[in-house]
């Protein structure tokens, strides 16, 4: 009688185990959902919060902008905070990358490649920024920090205006001084004679 | 100064052991010791006597988190680069990932998007390949004329070769169902700048790994761990470590890595962009800068020769400067898109001499003058120097570098 019971209770203690496990597993987002891949039936969907939470590039047409807004008026105090240490007051101090001037020097024996003459892209600006940006403390940026501080280097390039609103509709149409700077490939640039 | 007189002492310990030889007992002590050795230890290391490092060069203003460090190709034999001394290309540091947590994802212009973990990737057809990997900017010192102390180390230190083991990309974006108007896949690495770069499809369906294996374990914490993409040929910043995404797209994300910095500045201020393969290249790893040959005589001139195009197929050497060549032995195995050694003796005469070698892969390219590119591409491109390394060799018999007029 006494083993028949414990017997019972071994099953029931299993069965609650089964399906707690069941239950941690069909929680947990390794289980959840199909489709696995069809020939080698690894691997899940991923969630639309955990593709939220990576899917961070922003194209050159604006996709992947989220909205916010910013001025260089505004950006001006989040690059005071965030960016001169390593950029400069100006931005053309370093000791970083220098960020601003050097139009019409990448012809020149010493080009300045810098974002107001070299980045053919504004978008890139934004995304680097959030991407990676300040070096010690990346992604600590709020949305409209990024805006601002992408509008204040804009800034003072010339290439936007102190109080221009940049956001995701605005920030896609401004067009860099080099943006038709940018070649393909034409490797290989030597003659090549025979094959040998 | 150690590496200066390296090919000194070497020439002068083999004589004073024969000198010990000879003297039997007295003197130092036996070069094979009679009492026990160590024990059988978990994981190796070299010999306390060895020193050859990675050059860290601490004199910048840049952080360390964002620098590179060289291979110490002077001092590594054969072709593979132990994993230790790989070089280093960082631009947010080296993460420390924990592999039972890391995830690949792959979305975009899929049918099927896909989580996978480590251990799924490692469930799945692997594939191990020899291959080399160089940063663009190796050898960019020269494009100015470099530095006459300047060594094979600081000057080409940006290339590794390594076996490296995973699973194909092709294998992986076809299981996700790509669609018909992909172009392009963005990889995206989990370090804390998010370092990412735009992949043409044709590349990523061609021969790309996703790789976890480097030279029989698993890839070191610099070289990517857990995941990182390998494009065999291809610069080295576009082969993303720490891979945590790939998104199939329909055109290039632009990135600040694939605009403002690894594009090529010509002379008339356009830039080239996708520069991506790595063109025939070779060096002379030894005798080479900071060496000294002690006496005239024969020497065993040898280096490494590598292209992005596929495999080398002859390697010269000149000790006149360029004016004549002479075919250099290949060592086997000689594999595309890896590091191929070669040897070549040299009887040298005591006298000045300027020795370089120059390479000709399977596509006929032979690697041209520093000054053929330089007519072509100016002094401002920085990235992809695949000239001709020389190095100038003193009546007294030290070598210097070369390509400085």
């Amino acid at each position: 009688m006494a083993i028949a019971r414990s017997r019972f209770t071994i099953c029931v203690a299993i069965a609650a185990l089964v399906l707690a496990c069941r239950a941690t597993l069909s929680a947990s987002p390794e289980r959840s959902g199909s489709p696995q891949s069809p020939t080698f039936g690894v691997g899940r969907a991923p969630t639309a919060a955990e593709l939220r939470a990576i899917d961070i590039d922003v194209a050159p047409d604006g996709r992947g902008l989220p909205s916010g807004r910013g001025t260089a008026a505004a950006g001006k105090d989040v690059y005071a905070r965030r960016c001169e240490t390593c950029h400069g007051p100006t931005g053309r101090e370093g000791p970083q990358d220098v960020l601003v001037g050097g139009l019409g020097s990448l012809s020149t024996p010493n080009p300045q490649k810098t974002v107001g003459s070299y980045w053919p892209y504004a978008t890139t600006l934004w995304d680097y920024i959030r991407r990676a940006m300040p070096f010690d403390h990346p992604g600590t940026l709020t949305t409209d920090e990024i805006y601002a501080a992408t509008a204040y280097v804009l800034f003072m390039n010339g290439i936007v205006g102190e109080h221009d609103e940049v956001n995701q509709q605005t920030l896609p149409l401004v067009t860099m001084p080099n943006r038709s700077g940018f070649v393909a490939d034409p490797r290989p640039d030597i003659p090549v004679k025979r094959k040998p | 100064m150690q590496r200066s007189r390296r090919w000194f002492l070497r020439a002068s310990a083999f004589w004073s052991s024969a000198a010990i030889a000879c003297r039997g007992r007295s003197g130092a002590p036996p070069a094979e010791p009679r009492s026990i050795g160590a024990p059988i230890s978990a994981y190796g290391a070299r010999s306390r006597f060895e020193k050859g490092a990675r050059f860290v060069n601490r004199n910048t203003k840049a952080p360390l988190e964002e620098a590179a460090s060289q291979t110490p190709l002077h001092d590594t034999f054969g072709i593979i680069t132990p994993s230790s001394l790989h070089f280093e290309r960082h631009h947010s540091g080296v993460p420390e990932i924990d592999p039972a947590a890391h995830r690949l994802t792959i979305h975009g212009l899929v049918d099927r998007p896909l989580v996978l973990t480590v251990d799924e990737l490692k469930r799945l057809p692997s594939i191990s390949r020899i291959h080399f990997l160089e940063c663009s900017g190796n050898s960019s010192s020269e494009w100015r004329g470099g530095s006459s102390g300047s060594d094979v180390q600081r000057i080409h230190g940006l290339t590794s070769c390594g076996e490296w083991t995973g699973v194909s990309a092709a294998l992986l974006l076809r299981e996700c169902g790509v669609h018909a108007d992909a172009a392009w896949v963005l990889a995206e690495g989990a370090d804390a700048g998010k370092h990412d770069r735009s992949i043409p499809m044709q590349k990523m369906m061609d021969d790309a790994l996703v790789v976890y294996g480097q030279n029989g374990e698993p890839l070191r914490p610099e070289q990517g761990y857990p995941l990182r993409l390998l494009l065999p040929g291809w610069e080295g910043n576009a082969n993303v470590k720490w891979l945590r995404r790939l998104k199939v797209t329909d055109q290039a994300a632009m990135t600040r890595e694939e605009t403002s910095k690894y594009t090529d500045l010509m002379p008339d201020g356009t830039a080239r962009q996708f520069t991506f393969v790595m063109e025939p290249k070779s060096v002379i790893t030894q005798p080479s800068g900071g060496d000294r040959l002690p006496v005239a005589g024969v020497y065993e001139v040898t280096g490494i020769a590598w292209s992005g195009r596929g495999a080398i197929a002859r390697v010269e050497i000149t000790t006149d400067g360029g004016a004549t060549w002479a075919a250099a032995d290949l060592q086997t195995p000689v594999l595309p898109r890896a590091h191929t050694r070669f040897r070549w003796l040299w009887k040298w005469d005591g006298r000045d001499a300027v020795i370089a070698s120059r390479c000709t892969d399977e596509t006929g390219y032979t690697q041209p003058p520093l000054g053929e590119l330089i007519a072509r591409r100016g002094t401002n491109s920085f990235y992809h120097n695949n000239g001709i390394q020389a190095w100038r060799v003193a009546p007294d018999g030290t070598i210097t570098n070369g390509n400085r007029a």
